[in-house]
């Protein structure tokens, strides 16, 4: 694994130098175009200056900045236990140090990205519409490629690359603007100074409309690149083509009818799937991922056993052209058997449920409660929600709100407290037991940590263990 | 006195590289163990997980009986188990007394629709999956662990520091230890 990371950065620090260059000559050219050749160091500086700035924010705020516009939520793993589960089930494979932070987006649109320069902030970002279209196996092999994102050094070197594009449209937008704008006196100006060459002006003009197009397509090139090896490393750790598979063609489908995320050139080669992908053959040199149809294709034709040789063996059929991203010594390694698919059954759900299912995703990451009354209805009360009971409004029955309950419980705590109220008290001071008042309810208690647990209707257990700090709890009733 | 000076900076280029290969040696070796650790924490989360399955289903299955102690008696026999092979035996067993009991739930319908038994469903069959992803990626460490024992140059410095491979954890017979898979 270690092999690929450093096979990896080699190919990509080439790519990564000539954009650099490019970077240089236009910083210098564009100076140059201004004040001559001291004008042309002070550019070049100054190019250079614009993109450490903007590769140190993006390395220390990046993460943050890009689940902010996102809408990314944190969730925990009661949010979500089988994505949480299967996120861990993912480093265990990978051999990760840290579990990496998780995220919903609130979207219908499914897809997923990875982000994060270091090992603390690694996260995982999936859509609402994802898990709700998505069986254990797909979703397993979309954690799997966002993994192997992570686990290849990508997010970091396609932050650096997405910076050094972004300076490079900068600095050529501001130049072409500037010369357009600024009329025939100015230019007279500057062509005196540079000593009333053509070319002075010609030059930093070519070089302004056509640095951002090559910056751009040699960003895509890394990206599709990286986009194959993905998938490699995926069904590496999966060992289970088929739902990589599969989950690639539920989200081709599911992206021409749902709607677009809401996102810029920059960000969409950190996505599973190209959010604005055309399909069209003609868009291929700007497009940020492979075409979807060889990516499946390729998988599907992983049968026996998956490995990087046999990967690479599928892309040659299926692309026609030879595969030269996996490096040799990754190739040497032997191949492994595809398991058996997982004991979960397909649910097909009509879209109705489906949609129902993600609009509660969606609210239970915005820490909405929920609530189920016996009628069927299902009660969704906002966080700041703060009466302790709640009516249905179907059969009028009335619930007690499990967290309000508890404030209000920890209210009389507080008031209790010197007078000794032992039945108030029983909750909390006892150390390692919880009396249920009656089953058949929702109740809810706090962990001596100060975690808030629920015990719901159908709870039949004599213990729990606490979410936070472990600790065991037996349930009497 | 110049080729001292030669024979000195060549020692210590060597001593540099020996050094180097051995640190990166030992972080290998504690990967290894690392992930052989890994195991081990799943295996014990496993153990935790089944009375709370049992305490869910107890109610529902008034007449399996003995399917239930069946997996409680497996689950008490592995976590007293001594060594590895011993363990290995036992949580074999483990499984053999969880597969019974998945097949037996198949005729509760009234617990396959308990939201607390499908929490803890969830969980099992996460935990299982964990398991094997271990014994992947341990697997994965201690080849790459060996490789670099038995490869020029590192294999100089191992000889000299004796480092031993590491042992694959392979299962003899793959089927046997396959998560219970029944359709649920």
């Amino acid at each position: 694994m270690w092999e690929l990371i450093r096979a990896n950065k080699r190919k990509s620090m080439m790519l990564m130098a000539i954009m650099a260059a490019l970077l240089i000559a236009l910083g210098y050219a564009v100076g140059y175009a201004y004040a001559g050749s001291i004008g042309g160091f002070i550019g070049l500086i100054i190019a250079f200056g614009i993109w450490v700035v903007q590769s140190l924010v993006a390395y220390f705020a990046g993460t943050k900045i890009l689940l902010a516009t996102s809408h990314a939520r944190l969730i925990e793993k009661e949010a979500h236990p089988q994505l949480y589960n299967i996120v861990e089930e993912m480093k265990i494979a990978a051999n990760l140090p840290h579990m990496p932070k998780i995220y919903i987006i609130p979207e219908q649109a499914p897809n997923a990205f990875a982000s994060g320069t270091t090992p603390k902030n690694y996260a995982i970002a999936v859509t609402a519409g994802l898990l709700g279209k998505l069986n254990r196996d797909e979703l397993q092999g979309v954690i799997a490629h966002e993994m192997s994102h992570i686990l290849n050094r990508d997010v970091l070197f396609m932050t650096y690359a997405a910076t050094m594009l972004g300076t490079i449209v900068l600095i050529s937008d501001i130049y072409v603007r500037t010369f357009f704008y600024a009329g025939a006196s100015s230019r007279r100006r500057y062509s005196k100074s540079s000593g009333s060459n053509v070319y002075s002006i010609l030059i930093p003009l070519v070089l302004a409309i056509i640095s951002p197009i090559i910056a751009q397509i040699l960003y895509f090139a890394i990206s599709r690149k990286r986009e194959y090896l993905a998938d490699a490393c995926a069904v590496r750790l999966t060992r289970y083509p088929a739902g990589l598979a599969s989950a690639l063609e539920k989200i081709s489908r599911g992206a021409r009818s749902g709607a677009d995320l809401d996102n810029n050139k920059i960000v969409r080669p950190l996505y599973i799937s190209d959010p604005k992908q055309t399909g069209s053959a003609l868009s291929s040199l700007g497009s940020t991922h492979p075409p979807i149809q060889n990516r499946i294709a390729i998988l599907q034709r992983l049968s026996g056993s998956v490995g990087f040789s046999s990967y690479q063996r599928a892309y040659s059929k299926v692309n026609s052209t030879k595969c030269n991203f996996i490096p040799a010594s990754a190739l040497k390694e032997k191949e492994f058997k595809v398991r058996q698919a997982s004991a979960e059954s397909e649910k097909p759900l009509d879209s109705k449920t489906q949609t129902r299912q993600i609009g509660d995703m969606i609210l239970a990451a915005n820490s909405f409660a929920f609530i189920q009354c016996q009628c069927g209805m299902k009660l969704k009360l906002p966080p700041n929600y703060n009466k302790p009971q709640v009516q249905c409004p179907r059969c009028k029955t009335v619930h007690s709100v499990p967290v309000a309950e508890m404030s209000a419980m920890l209210a009389g705590l507080n008031a209790a407290k010197g007078k000794g109220n032992p039945s108030q008290t029983a909750a909390t001071q006892k150390k390692y037991t919880y009396k249920r008042r009656s089953s058949g309810s929702w109740e809810s208690f706090k962990c001596k940590c100060g975690n808030l647990i629920q015990l719901s209707p159908a709870f039949k257990g004599n213990h729990i263990s606490c979410n936070s700090c472990g600790i065991r709890i037996d349930i009497k009733s | 006195m110049l080729p001292l000076y030669i024979i000195i900076g060549i020692l210590v280029i060597i001593a540099i590289v020996v050094i180097g290969m051995y640190n990166s040696l030992v972080s290998l070796r504690n990967q290894v163990k690392n992930a052989w650790s890994q195991i081990d924490v799943q295996l014990k989360r496993r153990h935790d997980l089944i009375p709370n399955l049992i305490e869910t289903a107890k109610g529902y299955m008034k007449h399996e009986r003995e399917t239930l102690q069946n997996v409680v008696n497996a689950r008490s026999k592995a976590m007293g188990a001594g060594n590895i092979d011993e363990q290995i035996a036992a949580e074999k067993q483990v499984d053999n007394a969880m597969s019974k009991f998945m097949l037996v739930v198949e005729n509760y319908p009234d617990l396959k629709a308990n939201e607390n038994f499908l929490s803890l469903q969830e969980e099992l069959s996460s935990t299982e999956n964990k398991i094997a992803f271990a014994r992947q990626a341990y697997n994965d460490q201690a080849m790459f662990f060996n490789n670099k024992i038995q490869m020029f140059p590192s294999n100089i410095v191992a000889g000299m520091f004796n480092f031993k491979t590491a042992n694959y954890y392979e299962l003899e017979n793959e089927t046997e230890r396959e998560a219970p898979s029944v359709k649920f």
